[in-house]
């Protein structure tokens, strides 16, 4: 469904420096899960696949079709979604409006209030609150979960959902990506640090240094990453964090 | 009314026909209707031209239409409307002025409103401005607002302004007694080669006064818009004023805030923002399948919401 071919991202900041290098990969499975240490390239990856960074070698494809010069709303349009790992505020953007334009139709509040049920928000207490800096860092990752979840596209990209929220939050997040996981139509892309995140994928791609270092199911990637056979767990810190 | 005045009508007060309640048309500088009621009459001044509004005191959940409709081209006209609210009054003001011009010639309407506020009264002001027509001419609305607060009363102001306007001044001088309260909200887009400049002026007299001032703006093309605000803490008081603009295209926008404060125990506040609309909005509702001139419109209707 999606492939990226030989991409690579070279960033000239004077000492030029390569994000990504020569990265080959194909996501076909329902869920699949990037992990590796911070400063690896997966975020550059996660937004290059929603058209945000342009890359500076390769191709990217979607259902057979090169998208690689396509904009941000023809990816969109063509059924890709990017949940950020910072959600954007808005002044006097209301959460209803947001899940309206999300899922593209004057949806009723009650038809709004679901999408906000499913990431576990009380949804009459948020419907009508503005996105903005009143809302706390794990109300908006949920609620920009939600925008996704509305949208209900092909192929959905999380980038580090669990950044920035506390650990009450957490494990209803996880719960949210498990019922996903069992539910969803189309196939989901997630960044993630977390073990039990990982614990849901159906393939684990391990990304260090700007290149794929190793890739396979979760029953061969995950006892790897946890017994720190992957170069990841020494470079930064361990890319684990239970 | 022909059909461009019954358009503007709907854009400066909401209204298809005639509202219920008390009010006064003006249309082209003459009246198109008025109605008193019980609590609210509706005189006409024999000095100058405007009316005079006396709300009985204790006059609650009673609304007052004053807008005005000028499809004329060329006029000029300058109004005093006073208005006398008694006490314990809670009642809703809507105001507002259309203008059509089809021609060449500048058609200018200067209202001066002037507020009486008795003690321990509700008022909530509404002022629309919008302006149309394809004409050369330029649409001029300069409104000044005074306002006196006594005892314990309370004013809310909501002026809004987005569209078809080429130059505005406007002027809003407020005095406040004890215990009174008064919020603005000002809601201002401009565009083209529009001016906009808008001044506020509140004198916080009285023990435990308040005041809120807010201003949201945008501006487009090359427009331009001034934001000033005084506010002077003359007693043991609280003042509040937030001016924040989103500036795009070739516009320029100024926010000069001063708050003075004469009592040691003035407590006094002011913000101001002035910034582009921020790239990773855009970038946030195009990933939901917007294109940037329809993320762009969606960020701008929210912030003058």
């Amino acid at each position: 469904m999606l492939e990226l071919k030989d991409i690579s991202y070279h960033v000239d900041d004077g000492n030029g420096k390569d994000i990504l290098n020569h990265i080959d990969l194909k996501i076909d499975d329902r869920f699949t899960a990037i992990t590796g240490p911070n400063g690896g390239g997966k975020s550059t990856l996660a937004k290059m696949i929603a058209g945000i960074i342009q890359p500076t070698e390769g191709r990217i494809f979607f259902e057979g079709q090169d998208i690689t010069e396509l904009s941000i709303t023809e990816r969109a349009n063509l059924g890709i979604s990017f949940a950020f790992q910072q959600p954007v505020r808005f002044k006097g953007i209301t959460v209803l409006d947001l899940i309206r334009l999300a899922a593209r139709e004057q949806l009723s509040v009650e038809g709004a209030c679901k999408y906000l049920a499913e990431v576990g928000l009380c949804a009459r207490d948020y419907i009508n609150r503005e996105v903005n800096a009143s809302l706390s860092g794990g109300e908006l990752k949920r609620i920009e979960i939600a925008t996704v979840i509305a949208r209900g596209m092909k192929l959905s990209v999380f980038d580090e959902p669990e950044a920035g929220i506390d650990l009450w939050s957490f494990q209803n997040l996880i719960k949210v990506f498990e019922k996903m996981h069992d539910k969803t139509q189309g196939n989901i892309v997630i960044i993630s640090h977390q073990e039990r995140i990982l614990d849901i994928a159906d393939k684990i791609v391990v990304i260090a240094n700007g290149e794929i270092q190793d890739m396979g199911s979760k029953a061969e990637i995950l006892p790897k990453l946890l017994n720190g056979n992957l170069e990841c767990r020494h470079n930064a810190g361990g890319c684990i964090h239970g | 009314m022909d059909e461009i005045q019954k358009t503007l009508l709907m854009q400066v007060a909401d209204l298809h026909e005639v509202p219920a309640g008390a009010y006064n048309i003006r249309a082209n500088g003459e009246s198109a209707g008025r109605q008193s009621t019980e609590h609210i009459e509706i005189v006409p001044k024999e000095d100058k031209p405007g009316i005079d509004i006396f709300i009985k005191p204790g006059t609650r959940k009673e609304s007052v239409h004053i807008p005005v409709l000028m499809t004329q081209t060329g006029l000029k006209e300058l109004v005093y409307n006073d208005f006398h609210i008694g006490e314990d009054c809670d009642v809703t003001i809507v105001a507002g002025c259309g203008i059509h011009n089809g021609g060449s010639k500048t058609s200018e309407h200067s209202g001066i409103h002037s507020f009486f506020i008795g003690k321990n009264a509700k008022v909530r002001y509404v002022e629309k401005h919008y302006g149309s027509g394809e004409g050369t001419g330029e649409r001029v609305m300069n409104p000044e607002t005074i306002v006196n607060l006594d005892e314990g009363s309370y004013m809310e102001m909501d002026t809004v302004q987005i569209r078809g306007v080429d130059s505005t001044d406007r002027v809003t001088r407020a005095k406040l007694g004890k215990g009174a309260q008064l919020v603005i909200k000002e809601k201002l887009m401009t565009h083209g080669k529009q001016k906009a400049t808008t001044n506020f002026y509140v004198d916080l007299d009285g023990e435990d006064s308040s005041t809120n001032v807010i201003s949201r703006s945008v501006a487009k093309d090359s427009s331009e818009q001034t934001f000033y605000s005084h506010i002077n803490g003359n007693n043991k008081c609280a003042g509040h004023s937030e001016c924040d603009a989103i500036i795009m295209d070739n516009a320029v926008v100024r926010a000069i805030p001063e708050i003075t404060a004469n009592s040691i125990d003035a407590s006094l506040i002011h913000e101001a923002a002035i910034g582009k609309i921020a790239g990773e909005q855009l970038i946030k509702l195009m990933t939901l399948g917007l294109t940037e001139a329809e993320a762009e419109e969606q960020i701008v209707n929210g912030f003058l919401k």
